[in-house]
């Protein structure tokens, strides 16, 4: 857990086994056979994979620099390791959905894992690297009022400097100064989405407590959004 | 200004921000109950307090969501 209270009921919990769907059922009785009726079902989900898969690298490829063949090689590279995740981790599922959206959310993660590990095999900067002049317009700052958030800036760079651990400063630098992507953090750090979120929750905390406190945002940090 | 309010949304925080772990153990049964027009929100507060400010974890979500809405599917 990030925050400060309880997970959200039924988080992280053991739930009583829910009713499947009759759908639900079919799948989970192909999957578990032997022989060809299983290998019906796994082409069955493959498919169904695949086909998810490539919707999603489509509706992200706008934002991607990764096109065509290798975009699509991506999908199916996803749809491959996503059916041998599901097949690993058939006994997981609890029927609290249906079968189909609990196995389309591990090709999701999987498409999302492959586009953060083709950015750290081709990055567009170094992840190291620290243009703080681009940070103002990052945020939609207005080059014509530098003059009112010059200050704010210089004392985000000092709490930056100050109060932050160096790894919240890492991935403060990586992820809000040079954009690179979440996933492509956990990669180079050798770490996990949770934790590289954790650390960047807590210095934006951190960040905002240390502003607040020096007048430039409001003091209202125990407000939820 | 804008830039001023975009800072102090990225920075804000929320308590009740179940992390990424959580967020992605119950993403199936979030995005089905939004799918569904149900009150996902109000069932589970930290999910989508998570995701609205964690980036991949709610593009994990968008993504699962356009294939539950799509008719392929």
């Amino acid at each position: 857990m990030v925050g400060m209270v309880p997970a959200d009921p039924g988080v992280g919990g053991t739930p009583a086994a829910a009713r499947l769907d009759r759908e639900s059922a079919e799948w989970l009785r192909g999957l578990g056979e032997v022989g060809p009726q299983r290998e019906a079902a796994l082409a069955r989900l493959h498919e169904l994979l695949v086909r998810i898969a490539r919707g999603e690298v489509a509706r992200r490829a706008p934002r991607l620099r990764i096109s065509g063949p290798e975009l699509d090689d991506l999908a199916c590279q996803a749809a491959a390791d996503a059916l041998l995740a599901i097949t690993g981790k058939l006994g997981q599922f609890r029927g609290e959905s249906r079968f189909t959206t609990w196995a389309c959310k591990f090709v999701i993660f999987e498409v999302s894992a492959k586009i953060g590990r083709h950015f750290w095999r081709h990055p567009s900067v170094p992840l190291d690297a620290e243009d703080w002049d681009r940070l103002p317009g990052h945020f939609g700052f207005d080059p014509a009022y530098q003059a009112e958030w010059r200050e704010l800036f210089a004392a985000l760079r000092r709490a930056v400097d100050t109060e932050l651990t160096p790894r919240q400063r890492e991935v403060f630098v990586a992820i809000v100064l040079n954009n690179v992507p979440l996933d492509t953090l956990v990669l180079s750090l050798a770490s996990s989405r949770n934790a590289i979120y954790k650390m960047l929750f807590d210095a934006r905390r951190k960040l905002r407590a240390a502003l607040a406190a020096n007048g430039y945002l409001r003091d209202d940090s125990s407000r939820r959004s | 200004m804008n830039g001023w309010a975009e800072l102090d949304r990225f920075l804000r925080t929320d308590t009740r921000d179940v992390g990424c772990a959580q967020a992605m153990e119950m993403l199936h049964v979030y995005a089905e109950l939004v799918a569904a027009g149900a009150p996902a929100e109000q069932r589970y507060p930290g999910i989508a307090a998570h995701l609205r400010a964690c980036g991949p974890c709610g593009e994990d979500f968008e993504g699962l969501l356009a294939a539950l809405r799509d008719d392929a599917y």
